[in-house]
């Protein structure tokens, strides 16, 4: 047990985990921002295209609703599977940390559209009815009401999102992409250094409880503020 | 006989839903005079919301027309639509003030919907806020509001933009009697002071014995009666009003003021 501590905080390790982890921040980060805008524009899609949204189109509510569920109900292994050589048309490579981000915005967009949808549909009905009253414009009700009014969740559920995309690194990088999910695979899996893939586990967790706290964190104050909790 | 400020005229509503269509407002005609406070009663379900949304065009009748001063408002295009829900204020049961917004926010809402210059903003909600009465709450939450001075953060939304008439659905339903009636007075005051006309929806004839002017039997979508208020309440004719006053001996000691507590 003794012995174990002192490999996983040996020099050599860390040597290791550490440009891994920055190669697994990196994706994370990036794949983060892109899945974050288009889920968010496709969630308020979703919710304003519904059957009495305020803009109701029900045709591309279906079509898109239908994409979202498919992608959603394939497990992540193999969307990037099938993903990995698309991304090759769109930058270029099929392998690395590049590829790796088309695959993952692949996976997770779908999920944070639905987080979304779910955290504005929260909003009440009576709150949207006062602003189309008085004569606010659709863009004006998704700015000035929707997306104020479900912030709290939209933070913890953005928070969901994050978490998601650093495992679904993990996943990818043991497909090739890189990062700590490749290093677990490589000498944890293949070569039995169970030292090292502690040291991952150990740093996967810190990230995923740091970024857990400082959005319960975030999410608490603005509740807190409107005195809503 | 002058051209009445509201002319609501053979307007029908009708819902479709499982194959089934439901007439829900059946033919109405009516008729208010600017700067009247006119109240609407009817049992839950008479259709008395549905009505409202009709006036500033939630809702589209099925057949009719609503006419205000020179606008039929059923040719208006969406974009004339915001344009004139803006001056049409309404407040509501459970008041729907945005919780992400600080009262001095929940005003300048509709402000800020009418493209309205900041500094202009700020005069106009310190002013409104002033006129009900919540002015020392600019900067609370609604949730640290009775609902009381919620109801007065929602008058004051819907005055913002200096509408030309008011609607209000069952504002005080939620409130304590003390409490519904410093709002009710609250609104003959606006009307007295900015010469405002209200449309105000009940189910209690109280509220529009105490407020309103002239008013209208709502009764499963149909006008039962219509008229001033004084003559319906000393020779009432339609079931509605009957029942309504018949149970009211009991209540309106309630409403009162004298013998509130
Ligand atoms: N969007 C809708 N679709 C179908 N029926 C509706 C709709 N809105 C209201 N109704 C029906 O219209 C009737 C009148 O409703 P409402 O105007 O809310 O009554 P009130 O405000 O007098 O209680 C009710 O029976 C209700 O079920
Ligand atoms: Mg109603």
């Amino acid at each position: 047990m003794i012995e174990l501590c002192t490999q996983i905080f040996n020099k050599n390790v860390w040597n290791i985990i550490i440009p891994a982890t920055l190669q697994t921040i990196y994706m994370t980060v990036t794949s983060t921002i892109l899945t974050f805008f288009l889920g968010l524009i496709f969630g308020i899609a979703m919710f304003i295209t519904n059957k009495d949204g305020l803009h109701p189109c029900v045709i591309f509510n279906r079509i898109f609703g239908a994409a979202i569920n498919a992608i959603l109900s394939l497990p992540s292994m193999i969307i990037i599977i099938l993903v990995l050589p698309i991304s090759k048309f769109i930058v270029g490579v099929s392998y690395g940390p590049k590829a790796c981000i088309v695959a993952l915005v692949v996976v997770c967009t779908p999920i944070f559209s639905r987080l979304v949808e779910n955290s504005i549909v929260e909003v009440s009905k009576g709150k949207i009815e006062a602003a189309k009253a008085m004569g606010a414009s659709n863009i004006n009700i998704i700015l000035k009401v929707l997306l104020p009014e479900s912030l709290p969740a939209l933070i913890r559920n953005f928070v969901v999102l994050t978490i998601t995309l650093i495992s679904t690194t993990a996943i990818a990088g043991s497909l090739g992409a890189g990062g700590l999910g490749e290093v677990a695979v490589r000498f944890g899996y293949n070569r039995f250094r169970t030292d090292i893939l502690i040291s991952v586990i150990l740093v996967l967790l810190v990230l995923v409880e740091c970024l857990q706290l400082l959005g319960t964190f975030i999410s608490k104050r603005i509740l807190k503020k409107r005195h809503l909790i | 006989m002058a051209v009445p400020f509201i002319e609501i005229k053979n307007i029908s509503k009708k819902y479709k839903s499982h194959k089934q269509e439901f007439e829900i407002l059946k033919n109405i005609s009516l008729e208010i005079e600017k700067g009247d406070i006119f109240g609407i009663v009817g049992f839950s379900g008479a259709g008395k919301s549905t009505l409202i949304r009709c006036i500033n065009r939630l809702e589209t009748v099925t057949s009719g027309t609503i006419r205000i001063g020179k606008v039929e408002i059923n040719k208006l295009s969406k974009k004339e639509m915001n344009l004139y829900r803006q001056k049409i204020g309404i407040i509501f049961q459970h008041f729907n003030l945005f919780d992400s917004r600080t009262v001095f926010g929940n005003v300048a809402f509709p402000l800020e919907v009418a493209k309205k210059k900041k500094k202009e903003i700020n005069k106009k909600v310190t002013e409104i806020l002033e006129l009900v009465g919540i002015a020392n709450k600019q900067n609370f939450y609604p949730e640290q509001l009775s609902g009381g001075q919620k109801q007065r953060v929602g008058i004051a939304r819907a005055l913002a933009n200096t509408p030309d008439i008011l609607l209000s659905d069952e504002a005080t339903s939620a409130l304590d009697p003390v409490t519904s009636l410093s709002v009710l007075d609250l609104l003959k005051d606006i009307n007295k002071k900015l010469k405002l006309t209200i449309i105000l929806i009940t189910h209690s004839l109280d509220v529009i014995k105490y407020t309103c002017n002239n008013m209208a039997v709502l009764e499963n979508g149909v006008i039962a009666e219509k008229g001033k208020v004084k003559d319906i309440f000393e020779n009432p004719t339609s079931t509605t009003a009957k029942v309504f006053i018949k149970n009211n001996a009991n209540l309106s000691v309630t409403y009162n003021r004298g013998n509130v507590i």
